[in-house]
């Protein structure tokens, strides 16, 4: 089995997730450290990944974009704030406007990804948080009373407070 | 990044509703009743057309709903596509399971491309 755990935590908005592959380490390194392979994992068969920039160093720019069904691209920036080949990677992950500059108004997410040997093979620990200031922080404290998607007469309540 | 079933757009349209006081406070009050616009109106110390414009940012993530009776115009939370943070998580996980299983894929029937160079 691929994916061998996964945890959320609601009221930290983190998810956790580890997986092991049966692969050596610095292979999956290359998943995300080669454009190219990249491109073939981050999107859906719906939605293809087109790599347009990759900076993988610290302070580094991803620059990405997926097309839909009907055409419709969506973009989408990483910035590397930190690394460690072929361990660790830390990046914060956003939203874009069509010309590649972040889209303010949107959520980012904080991305940390372990790689570390495990029996052969290599075990990855990905670890999201959702990281941008006022949105999430407003999202954040009607997730923390789950208000959602309850009954409105529980949701009423607990807004009311 | 597609976020689960929720397409880009819609995820910005559903931040960017939720980003003001204003679009806040009126989702409150359609839950807790169903108001028209024009009692909504009264409630704040702006125009009509700006408290439509508010309800229309609300409507088109999903939200509310909009609904016609007599002469009145109610607003009414659109329960199902309410979202929030746990959903936000759940999509997120759908999308990383996803991406997690095409890296498997990849390192199984793939050769190694990456080393070339």
């Amino acid at each position: 089995m691929t994916i061998v755990s996964v945890e959320k935590d609601v009221d930290s908005l983190t998810l956790t997730l580890v997986a092991e592959f049966d692969a050596p380490i610095d292979r999956v390194w290359q998943l995300w450290a080669d454009p190219r392979q990249l491109e073939r994992w981050w999107g859906p068969p719906s939605h293809p990944a087109t790599v347009e920039k990759h900076q993988l160093s610290v302070d580094g720019e991803v620059g990405y974009y997926m097309t839909g069904p009907d055409g419709e691209r969506s973009h989408g920036w990483w910035r590397v704030t930190s690394l460690d080949p072929p361990a660790s990677l830390d990046f914060t992950d956003g939203y874009a406007h069509p010309d590649g500059t972040p889209n303010a108004d949107t959520p980012t997410t904080a991305v940390r990804v372990r790689l570390a040997e495990r029996n052969g093979g290599t075990r990855m620990e990905l670890r999201f948080r959702f990281a941008s200031g006022e949105h999430m922080k407003r999202l954040q404290r009607w997730g923390a009373f789950d208000v959602f998607p309850q009954s409105v007469g529980q949701m009423d309540a607990l807004l009311a407070r | 990044m597609v976020v689960g079933s929720l397409s880009d757009a819609e995820v910005d349209r559903l931040f960017h509703a939720l980003a003001d006081t204003t679009r806040r406070d009126i989702l409150q009050r359609c839950i807790r009743g169903e108001p028209s616009v024009s009692r909504l109106a009264d409630g704040y110390p702006m125009s009509f057309a700006a408290v439509q414009k508010h309800v229309a940012v609300l409507e088109r993530a999903g939200l509310v709903v909009k609904e016609r009776r007599g002469r009145e115009q109610l607003v009414r939370t659109d329960g199902d596509a309410v979202v929030g943070a746990r959903r936000v998580l759940d999509e997120l996980e759908t999308a990383w399971r996803g991406r997690v299983e095409r890296m498997a894929e990849l390192l199984a029937h793939v050769p190694d491309e990456g080393r070339h160079g």
